[in-house]
């Protein structure tokens, strides 16, 4: 049995120590857990996105307490209750809406991060993977929500997301109906999405969390030269004195330090849009209620999910399904699909270079058709851009395998 | 510096996206519509109707097409006549003291009664000199169904539940008279709620507003009041219903679900925004308009004032944040270099 101090006074360090071994724990996960010193900002992105769904949480809890999940009560709930009897409501509202955009930005930057700079590979992959199955679990929430004001929008996107499940040709009506809980989006589909949103997908989210952060504790945060570190040595260096020589920083508060400021420039910047900018992550189209009998002139997701759309729209109903799919599980491959073993920067690895850049270009031309109606040379233009996300997959090890080890 | 580089390519590619999937995107999804500044010429019916000319040369049956073609080109003709004749009118000078003689027809039906007449509740016309632009009063007079672009519904514009007015004041000078009257003394400073009430609630209701298509909803002692009340409404919607096609939009929350340039191109002319829709030009002048749209801001956009209150408060509070952080930051990795 562990060693009791008997005279340590309830809850005092010492007494604590003994208890819950506070001090190893804060050295493992905070003082001494080892960041590299050669970063950018781009690595804030991590506790940025922690701190964003902080807010979407706080903020969530809020509007909880007056949304109504019911099909005749959701709409003015949210747009009349919230907004104009709940004190601050509009703001917790606006706060909630803005964050679910701009968390996906962050999301995306976070991940073409780890693309650009190779943090997927080389002891790295359960990081990726993790990271992937949170931005599956998000794009769940962020969809469940949307059901959520009852709005235009909400009910056709749920009809046609839903709709997706017949499987194309195969066309098993049982299943949709089984996921509506009715032959069309009504209340079951509104009461079962809401608890998804409200309950279980945010439970997923937060032990995906835990789970992505303990996965980073054991191979380390890549740093901006793919340089392997020997973690021990330079933190022996930094624990004595010799801060310049060393290649690490402790996490806190060192690493923090820095986050914290980039939080603080994202802040004003996520407050300047809630207060004066948030109707770009308010569709107008949802602010008309919904009705089965109406379908809106133009249907299209949230812009986040536009490049995955954009995938499934220029084919037939079955090809386009499958490449769908296709585009839904094609990042998680990455660190299989990438054959060599050099961990660097994008620009300084041959024909990655432009996989990277036109990958980018790729997803921004794709997001940007996905929103334009389906006519004329935006067809043409969304259907290139399509194959060349699949291609560029498909090429992918080839180009790799060939890279010089630098 | 390296960081500034990444931070300028980071915000580069969201701003394409931003622009892409904002801005360029909805120029591409919907029309653009110029709005003739409240002004009441008839510009925008003689142009619909040469297209509808235009339009017809497409139809592949000759017959057919001929027949098309020779009513529209007829309508082109009526509508070119019409408006010539309005403006004619605009240039007499009305007497008030008669227009006011003839005006005491119109009470038969603008009397406050609310009771629906023909389809809707003819509106209240107490600050109509203030709310309606004197060239389009001066169609109405004239012809209801034409002034107000919706002669598409009616064969013979008599039908118009307001088509009797063309029998009450018929020469030109007796409807110069009625709209001097009207522009000089049917006037006042409105309230924009008002505004929403006499040019817009006969048909749309504004449930944040708390009002129906029969005004603005009383106070009820007893459920049972509420409920007599409330199966009068289902009533007139039931009317308006069957004489529009369906039932107008709730307008409660419009101003976030429409741009303020779709609405006033819209309201200055249904047809432009919505061929074919049976809602009628209700021929407001800019100043009525803005009233109107206050009123919809209102309801629609009820936190306004609160966020440009506290939007700069919480803004200087993460500025601040942000320069102690960068201080900190700076201590902590001061000898790290």
């Amino acid at each position: 049995m562990a060693h009791f101090d008997k005279k340590a006074k309830p809850f005092s360090h010492q007494w604590l120590n003994d208890r819950l071994a506070v001090d190893t724990v804060k050295k493992v996960l905070s003082t001494e857990y080892w960041i590299p010193k050669n970063i950018n900002f781009l690595w804030a992105m991590g506790m940025i996105l922690a701190a964003t769904f902080g807010l979407l949480l706080v903020s969530g809890i809020f509007l909880l307490m007056y949304y109504k999940p019911d099909t005749k009560l959701a709409f003015d709930s949210v747009n009349y209750t919230i907004m104009t009897e709940v004190g601050y409501g509009w703001l917790w509202r606006h706060i909630h809406g803005v964050a679910a955009s701009v968390v996906f930005l962050i999301i995306y930057i976070h991940m073409f991060t780890g693309i650009y700079y190779g943090s997927y590979k080389k002891g790295r992959e359960m990081i990726w993977l993790s990271g992937m199955l949170l931005f599956v679990v998000f794009s769940a929430e962020a969809f469940s929500g949307y059901m959520l004001p009852w709005g235009q929008m909400s009910y056709w996107a749920g009809m046609v997301i839903t709709n997706l499940f017949s499987l194309g040709s195969l066309d098993i009506q049982a299943i949709v109906e089984w996921i509506r809980g009715d032959y069309v989006p009504g209340d079951a589909f509104l009461t079962r999405f809401f608890m998804l949103h409200v309950l279980l997908l945010p439970l997923v989210i937060l032990a995906l969390i835990v789970f992505h952060f303990a996965t980073l504790r054991i191979p380390h945060v890549n740093n901006q030269d793919g340089e392997e570190i020997d973690f021990e040595e330079s933190a022996k260096l930094y624990k004595e004195g010799n801060k310049k020589e060393s290649k690490v920083i402790p996490f806190n508060p060192v690493f923090l330090s820095k986050d914290i400021f980039v939080m603080g420039i994202y802040f004003v910047l996520f407050f300047y849009l809630v207060f004066y900018h948030f109707e770009f992550a308010m569709d107008p189209v949802n602010f008309d209620p919904a009705d089965g009998l109406k379908t809106p002139v133009h249907i299209y997701p949230e812009w986040y999910f536009l490049w995955s759309y954009e995938i499934l729209r220029p084919f037939s109903k079955d090809i386009g399904l499958i490449a769908f799919g296709f585009a839904q599980v094609a990042f998680f491959l990455l660190p299989f699909l990438d054959k060599s073993p050099v961990v660097a920067p994008a620009n300084r690895r041959g024909l990655f270079k432009f996989w990277f850049w036109i990958m980018l270009v790729d997803m921004i031309v794709l997001t940007i058709m996905g929103k334009l109606p389906p006519e004329g040379a935006w067809n043409i233009i969304g259907l290139v851009a399509a194959l060349t996300f699949i291609v560029l997959f498909a090429v992918l090890p080839f180009i790799t395998k060939f890279e010089k080890k630098a | 510096m390296k960081e500034f580089k990444i931070l300028a390519v980071v915000a580069f590619f969201t701003l394409v996206t931003y622009w892409g999937v904002e801005p360029f995107a909805h120029s591409q999804m919907h029309k653009h519509v110029e709005g003739n500044n409240f002004a009441y010429d008839g510009k925008a019916d003689v142009e619909e109707s040469a297209m509808a000319i235009e339009a017809a040369k497409n139809i592949e049956n000759p017959a057919k097409k001929a027949a098309v073609i020779d009513k529209a080109t007829k309508k082109l003709a009526e509508k070119k006549a019409f408006w010539a004749d309005v403006n004619a009118i605009s240039k007499i000078k009305g007497n008030a003291a008669s227009g006011e003689a003839l005006f005491a027809s119109c009470m038969g039906c603008h009397n406050g009664s609310g009771v629906n007449m023909g389809g809707v509740i003819p509106p209240s016309l107490d600050h109509a000199g203030s709310l309606y632009d004197k060239k389009y009063l001066i169609a109405l007079l004239k012809d209801p169904a034409i002034a107000s672009n919706v002669d598409h519904k009616y064969e013979n514009t008599m039908m118009h539940p307001m088509g009797t007015v063309k029998t009450m004041v018929t020469t030109p000078q007796q409807i110069a008279d009625v709209v001097e009257f009207i522009k000089t003394k049917k006037v006042g400073k409105l309230e924009p709620k008002q505004a929403f009430l006499e040019a817009c609630a006969r048909c749309h209701a504004d449930r944040y507003g708390n009002i129906t298509q029969l005004g603005e909803m009383p106070k009820f002692k007893t459920e049972k009041e509420a409920l007599e009340y409330k199966i009068k409404v289902l009533a007139e919607q039931d009317a308006i219903k069957a004489y529009m096609g369906k039932l107008p939009p709730d307008l409660s929350i419009i101003s976030r679900a429409r741009s303020e340039h779709f609405i006033k191109t819209f309201i200055e002319n249904p047809q432009s925004q919505l061929p074919g829709t049976s809602m009628p030009r209700v021929g407001l002048t800019k100043e009525g308009f803005e009233k109107v749209y206050t009123y919809l801001e209102e309801t629609g956009d009820p936190s306004k004032d609160a966020r440009h209150a506290l939007g700069p408060w919480v803004i200087l509070f993460f500025v601040v944040f942000t320069i102690l952080a960068y201080l900190w930051k700076k201590s902590q990795w001061k000898d790290l270099h």
